[in-house]
């Protein structure tokens, strides 16, 4: 008798369970201004999660969550490091909680997966993270609500293929990950470098995440007067204190997640002397990154990584479209217009726009150096900045037309003619 | 009304219901079951081999992938898919699911037990390998975009309309394969599953037997693809991962092997979880690994065995009462 109860009433049950959800998730009232945040917060990614959200909660809580008198709700959803969650946390964010602006993705291929959403949908979305190329170069077109606040893959090593020419460096090896992101720094890096006379003589390339380079480091070609490499992840943890242990004393050189500070502090003295590239540096001495260093550890009890400063930034400049709308959420196309139109005082550097929607910004060489920096008493393992090659655009020196005419750096992109 | 049947019209019943009630709640909830409809018909066909046959596949996402990968191609590259030819694409997945089962097939079907597990494994990888590796067909690990979903008649980019063709899919699926496993060669697949050699004394060809499961599971988990890719209107590695496999084994499981259409129970628990869940608390996570773990220490036969086990825990109560006055009687 019951059992046919049970039967009969459940799928009044499982209806009536649906209709709870969906008063549930309308319940939420319209805002002011309201931000999704789509970071991986679980998984193998979720150090780079927090160090980017932290990033943007820093800035809302300097500004008391208001811009020009709007009220900010950010709302963070956990991409769990997949693209396709990504997409269906990034429709929950438009369809249920009606956000103006998405902010973030950390891998390029959540970048490639949020960006036609934010077409469909005719949401904002800013890539604060995700450097893929191609998505403020050739394929921008299809994505007219996509603006990034961060940097292409390659834009960074451009200049440090310059760099390492500059040193009078004429054969290096690569290792990196074997991922498009891998592709990209390598590319940029490869195509400064030889353009001004240097020979990349090897690439390897091991599997992203990979924990253990014995099979690599042995094959690395002994004429080579120095090595790139490329990790990212857990993988910089590994990569540099396996090389040296092997007992190799030239110089290593590196793409920026290679050394940044989401790894740095975990690092040891072996990585001493290394040197990277990117467009932001917690040891970056100006006041206004001094500034932004200490109140971030001080809050989060850890040196703020690039993830961090992308962030806080992005949030920063979301606060300027605002005040310049009069506090008022201008709509998609305005929003991105007035974006892309700024000029910003960052933590980073100043940063401003090119016409395709990328920043345009001081690229940092940088050193691995154990020092003391803004008044902290115990020598720490800091990325000293050793050049600055000021207002870098992604298309380094090239021209914007001549360097699209060739296709997106790739595995087999620049050809790798000194290989033997 | 046969026991048999009153399940048949209960399942029926609930499945209406739920199609009646769901376009009335969220866009979110629409989304994320038509994503659990879309990925139950991949559970569903691994039930097939894991609750009928008694293979543990951890390799289904291949399939899923082949599928997946299909339809995007055809979409994103030479744009065949966007009207009614996508009847066509959704034929082309199975068909594509099923020859790649027909290849594995051959090399994993020569192990059982443990070593088919791995084999299965090895050879999912090699697909994952080939979508991650193979850049100028797959996009590498950046994946490819659908920009649209396809239009006939009806238009499946409106939610509702996608839902209740996933749904349909769902449903023929569901009947096609509880079909199968009635009838005779669905017994035969059951006898191989309690005692293979009995069947081969029996004189059963049961490696044919077996090959033929294994490529309909294939053609299905293919069918489960094509509608994957649309959910998300992203192909990437991702989807052909490991954990993939392991998803689609542990939502039968979770539902209850051997049942079918607990494929699509395990599937939505695990997808509420994992996507709605996920956007309430950040410890989604342990409630996720407590369900798998409380369900397979009570409730063995998966969420499905719920009714049968309220039924027996009666009959016991029913029986030691009985025991009692029986006691009370002769005393």
């Amino acid at each position: 008798m019951t059992g046919n109860l049970v039967r009969r009433a459940s799928p009044m049950l499982a209806g009536a369970g649906f209709v709870l959800a969906a008063l549930l998730t309308q319940a939420a009232a319209q805002e002011d201004l309201r931000i999704g945040i789509i970071a991986p917060m679980t998984g193998p990614f979720a150090q780079v999660g927090t160090d980017k959200t932290n990033g943007f909660k820093m800035y809302l809580d300097q500004t008391n969550s208001t811009f020009a008198g709007a009220k900010v709700t950010p709302i963070i959803e956990d991409s769990q490091g997949k693209p396709d969650t990504a997409v269906t946390k990034a429709r929950k964010l438009i369809l249920e909680d009606h956000v103006q602006l998405l902010v973030g993705g950390v891998l390029a291929p959540e970048g490639y997966a949020l960006a036609p959403v934010s077409t469909a949908e005719k949401t904002v979305y800013i890539a604060s993270v995700p450097a893929a190329d191609d998505l403020t170069q050739r394929q921008l077109g299809s994505y007219p609500y996509f603006i990034r606040s961060s940097w292409t893959s390659s834009q960074p090593n451009h200049p440090l293929g310059q760099w390492a020419c500059d040193q009078g460096y004429k054969k290096i090896a690569v290792v990196a990950a074997d991922y498009a992101f891998g592709y990209e720094s390598v590319g940029g890096f490869q195509k400064a470098f030889e353009d001004c006379g240097g020979k990349i003589i090897q690439k390897m390339w091991p599997p992203l995440g990979a924990k253990d380079f014995g099979p690599y480091i042995p094959q690395i070609k002994p004429d080579a007067d120095a090595v790139y490499s490329l990790m990212v992840g857990p993988m910089p943890l590994q990569f540099p204190k396996q090389l040296r242990d092997s007992g190799y004393t030239k110089a290593i050189i590196g793409g920026g997640t290679s050394y940044d500070e989401s790894v740095l502090p975990f690092m040891g003295d072996e990585v001493i002397g290394d040197v990277s590239s990117l467009q932001y540096s917690a040891g970056l001495d100006t006041p206004q990154n001094a500034a932004f260093v200490k109140s971030f550890r001080a809050k989060y009890g850890k040196v703020p990584s690039y993830f961090s400063e992308s962030n806080y930034t992005t949030a920063m400049m979301i606060d300027m479209v605002m005040k310049d709308s009069g506090g008022k959420f201008p709509g998609p196309e305005v929003f991105i217009a007035k974006m892309q139109a700024l000029k910003v005082d960052a933590p980073r550097g100043p940063v401003s726009f090119d016409d395709m929607r990328n920043p345009i910004q001081d690229i940092y060489i940088k050193k691995v150096e154990k020092t003391t920096m803004f008044g902290y008493d115990k020598p720490e393992l800091w990325n000293v900045v050793i050049k600055t090659y000021p207002a870098v655009s992604q298309f380094w020196t090239y021209g914007k037309d001549k360097f699209l005419q060739q296709p997106v750096y790739s595995r087999d992109f620049p050809p790798c003619k000194y290989c033997e | 009304m046969s026991s048999a049947r009153s399940k048949v019209l209960t399942v029926i019943v609930v499945l209406a219901s739920i199609a009646l009630a769901i376009p009335h709640t969220s866009s979110f909830i629409i989304l994320l079951m038509t994503r659990a409809l879309a990925f139950s018909i991949l559970v569903m066909s691994l039930d097939l081999l894991l609750g009928f046959t008694g293979l543990a596949s951890l390799g289904q996402a291949a399939y899923l992938g082949i599928g997946a990968y299909l339809t995007a191609i055809l979409a994103a590259r030479y744009q065949i898919g966007m009207g009614y030819d996508f009847w066509i694409v959704v034929a082309l997945g199975m068909i594509g699911g099923a020859l790649l089962a027909a290849v594995f097939g051959l090399l994993a079907l020569r192990a059982t037990g443990v070593y088919f597990l791995m084999i299965t494994l090895a050879l999912g990888q090699c697909v994952w390998g080939l979508a991650y590796r193979w850049n100028s067909l797959t996009g590498g690990d950046n994946g490819i975009n659908l920009q649209h979903r396809p239009k006939f008649g009806i238009d499946l980019a409106n939610e509702v309309t996608f839902f209740y063709f996933v749904f349909a899919l769902f449903g023929v699926s569901l009947a096609i394969m509880y079909t199968l496993v009635r009838s005779p060669f669905g017994r035969s697949l059951v006898g191989i599953r309690e005692s293979e050699l009995r069947m081969k004394v029996l004189g059963y060809n049961t490696w044919l037997h077996k090959y033929l499961a294994f490529i309909i599971a294939g053609a299905f988990g293919g069918l489960s693809g094509v509608l994957w890719a649309e959910t998300a209107g992203i192909v990437s590695p991702e989807n052909v991962v490991l954990t993939t496999s392991v998803d689609a084994l542990l939502m039968a499981v979770l539902g209850g092997a051997g049942t079918l259409v607990g494929g699509v129970i395990g599937a939505g628990v695990v997808l509420l979880i994992r996507e709605y869940l996920s956007t309430l608390v950040h410890w989604w996570q342990y409630v996720l690994g407590g369900v798998y773990v409380l369900v397979i220490l009570y409730l063995p036969g998966g969420l499905m065995s719920i009714p049968q086990r309220l039924r027996q825990s009666r009959s016991l109560r029913k029986q030691s009462v009985n025991t009692d006055k029986l006691v009370s009687a002769t005393h």
